[in-house]
């Protein structure tokens, strides 16, 4: 039972990359979409990028970095081991899956990926390459080592631009810092921004993208507990709107996000210092020490 | 002879002990309660409790076997009509259903059919008495969207029928509502729910969890690439509502489904499971129903003091009588006619406080029942640091969008006629996803009927 892991890789000292055996997902992932998993019978549900997928292996390839209990629990599983449940593919696919080619071939696109997010911005980029629409992708990261998919990314992209805040490779500086470079000073023009990382790069590069005027999709990693759309965990304020972001993105108009609230709401309950904090802070409320439960099961 | 005017009282825990554990309020009848509850019924030749059932069990029939202390005959009458007979005599609505029209309750109490029911199921359950029979198999393919009750009822039907039935279900755990929204202390999930629905298994139905309909797969699919000669969909009403009052995307304001899937779906109270979860010590839950009653009892046994804020008066609560009377009974304060306007955030985000208005009744409104209108001036501020919102649920638009042809009203419920039958051929549809929130039984009133169509169509088509 279950969905085995079929390869596994450390990317740097706190990302892996998984290849799980789940054909449905496999066949019906889409860019932009993600999955939940479930690592065993206590598990939580734990929303995942999907950064890649194989049809004829019936595969889907996820990244993760370990951020909790969880994600650590799943670093330690190894080829062969299976997870309890694997479900998706979740989320609305990237809206240029469903556009004329044609008209996005004449559009510059300019992808946006900090730390892990090259991850889920590795399908998006390869869909454009297998339908022959060159784009550009910055990738950025803290210092050299912790730098992921470049070399899958290169394969796919016209242009791959590298920096990091140390300076360690490429550009020395953060991702749009060297977003202003290439349009003010390398002659880019870009139509379109898709960015992907972590909540506060996403906010400065909307903040820098609306500057230099170019329309940004972002894709937002919220609290999320179905995935499906039936508890509004991942809830998100979208200009005037309340959207979820499991089933109306997670990919949105990242001018009109407010990143400050999303912020506040991704610090919930994200880590187990946080759980510890919060068992302090909020004391018997967190789990009741009189109450008589878990005796029925 | 002289009926008993007063019903067979039903053991219960105590309030002061329950409030602080999640194990199951009411404990039932034992065999020699449920026999001398069973003499009360007058076997009436045109019984009216049968037209009440949504499943039309044979009730009379199964109370009479009881009363003769027949309890496996009592349960293979029940078994004819209903595949949740244990869930069914805890959570149905008996007061306006068969309970409500017992020619017995005219003079006195109505016959407690639904515990007499649920007693039956449980003796069985401990008897492990094998309801399957004899089933041949016809081959065909039958794709059922959704395990809740209405699918697990179509599901069954089907199934004993001699269809190859596939149940699809986006979470991990089947049983859709039984499992995730109603609370342990009302339905127990290892000893009843999973009860069930291996018993359903066992009839030879199939449940893949983990496939979400719409997304993993489409009901096109479904007919085109995996032979599937017909599908129903009970994909339910799951959708939350919110206010849209300032302050609602503080940290601390939840839907009730997502505070209880977080309870009872991802055992959050358990400290060894991984799911978090952040109950306030003041605690608001606005809404009337039974969700929100569901709500309260389980933030209340997670150590808060707990208020139901609702807008208007104890006469007009959506809730079954017995869970508002178990919810005063526990220590759940009701602020009736009242209404939240605002939800007060500190400076990390949290909730720390709920301004709500009075609230009187005017005239009545479309659903014929009195209007809530403010009182002017009279807003007040009530400390909380935790909102539970439980204002109703609408469909998930995701199957409809998904599939080409398939009308939906105005308020995204799945259009069928009286059979469950869709605007397309073979797709049949049932319970909330076409009426809208309502009541387990009448979802798997709708499962059995859409069951009973469907066979008659493959039967014609194929058979």
């Amino acid at each position: 039972m279950g969905y085995k892991i079929v390869d596994k890789k450390q990317l740097n000292d706190v990302v892996y990359l998984m290849d799980i055996e789940a054909p449905r997902v496999a066949k019906s992932a889409k860019p932009g979409q993600f999955i939940i998993v479930i690592i065993d019978q206590k598990g939580e549900r734990i929303p995942l990028t999907i950064a890649d997928y194989d049809v004829q292996r019936g595969t889907v390839t996820i990244v993760f970095q370990i951020v909790g209990d969880s994600s650590k629990k799943l670093s330690k599983l190894e080829i062969g081991d299976s997870i309890k449940d694997f479900v998706g593919p979740l989320g609305r696919p990237s809206d240029f899956v469903d556009e004329d080619i044609e008209a996005i071939k004449k559009k510059k696109i300019i992808f946006i990926a900090g730390g892990v997010g090259a991850a889920p911005v590795y399908p998006q980029v390869k869909w454009m390459h297998e339908n022959g629409i060159d784009v550009d992708v910055i990738i950025g990261a803290r210092s050299k080592d912790i730098v992921i998919f470049e070399d899958k990314m290169r394969a796919v992209a016209k242009n791959v631009y590298m920096c990091t805040d140390d300076g360690s490779y490429g550009f020395h500086g953060n991702v749009t810092m060297l977003l202003d470079d290439l349009v003010k000073n390398q002659g880019k023009q870009y139509d379109e921004a898709i960015v992907i990382g972590p909540m506060i790069m996403m906010k400065f590069a909307c903040l820098a993208t609306k500057k230099l005027n170019i329309p940004t999709i972002v894709s937002l990693n919220t609290i999320m507990v179905d995935g499906t759309g039936m508890c509004g965990a991942c809830r998100v304020s979208v200009g005037d709107d309340i959207k979820f972001a499991c089933v109306d993105g997670p990919e949105f108009d990242g001018w009109l996000v407010d990143f400050d609230e999303a912020m506040k709401r991704q610090t919930m309950f994200k880590t187990e210092e946080g759980r510890k904090s919060l068992r302090k802070s909020d004391g018997d409320t967190h789990s009741n020490p009189n109450c008589k439960i878990g005796g029925s099961h | 002879m002289a009926i008993n005017p007063v019903k067979v009282p039903v053991r219960e825990q105590e309030a002061k002990v329950r409030a602080t554990n999640f194990e199951e309020v009411c404990y039932g009848y034992n065999a020699e309660e449920a026999m001398e509850e069973a003499k009360r019924c007058l076997n009436c030749k045109n019984p009216k409790c049968v037209q009440g059932c949504p499943v039309s069990i044979s009730i009379p029939e199964f109370i009479q076997e009881v009363k003769a202390g027949n309890f496996e005959e009592a349960a293979k009458v029940i078994a004819k009509s209903s595949s949740l007979p244990a869930v069914c005599g805890r959570v149905c609505p008996q007061e306006t259903q068969c309970e409500g029209v017992c020619v017995v309750g005219i003079k006195g109490d109505p016959v407690s059919i639904g515990k007499l029911e649920r007693f039956v199921a449980d003796w069985s359950r401990e008897n492990n008495i094998d309801l399957t029979g004899n089933i041949e198999k016809n081959g065909i393919k039958v794709g059922i969207v959704g395990s809740g009750p209405a699918g697990l009822a179509c599901a069954g039907d089907l199934a004993k029928l001699g269809y190859d039935v596939t149940v699809f279900e986006a979470f991990h755990e089947s049983g859709g509502v039984l499992t995730y929204g109603i609370p342990e202390f009302r339905l127990p999930k290892e000893k009843v729910v999973n009860y069930e629905i291996d018993s359903i298994r066992k009839l030879g139905v199939k449940i893949e969890n983990n496939v979400i309909v719409g997304r993993t797969i489409t009901i096109d699919e479904m007919i085109e690439e995996e032979g599937f000669k017909a599908v129903f969909i009970g994909s339910g009403a799951g959708l939350p509502s919110f206010m849209g009052i300032p302050g609602e995307n503080a940290n601390g304001v939840l839907s009730a489904n997502e505070f209880l899937t977080r309870v009872n779906l991802m055992k959050a109270y358990i400290d060894d499971y991984d799911t978090p979860i952040r109950v306030g010590k003041h605690v608001a839950v606005v809404g009337g129903g039974n969700v929100a009653m569901d709500a309260a009892r389980t933030a209340l046994r997670l150590g808060a003091d707990t208020h139901i804020v609702y807008r208007r008066s104890e006469e007009e609560l959506p809730a079954r009588v017995e869970e508002v009377h178990h919810a005063k009974e526990e220590g759940i304060i009701f602020d009736l006619l009242t209404n939240p306007k605002e939800i007060h955030v500190d400076e990390n985000g949290n909730v720390c406080g709920l301004t709500c208005v009075k609230m009187e009744l005017g005239e009545p409104d479309d659903s014929g029942r009195r209007r809530p209108v403010e009182v002017p001036g009279s807003e007040f501020r009530i400390d909380v640091d935790m909102v539970i919102m439980s204002l109703g649920t609408k469909p998930n638009p995701l199957i409809a969008s998904t599939t080409p042809g398939l009308d939906v009203d105005k308020r995204r419920c799945i259009v069928a006629d009286e059979d469950g039958l869709t605007s397309l051929e073979g797709i049949y549809a049932g319970g909330d996803t076409v009426t809208g929130a309502a009541t387990v039984i009448s979802a798997m009133g709708a499962g059995r009927v859409a069951a009973a169509a469907m066979h008659k169509y493959l039967k014609e088509k194929y058979l």
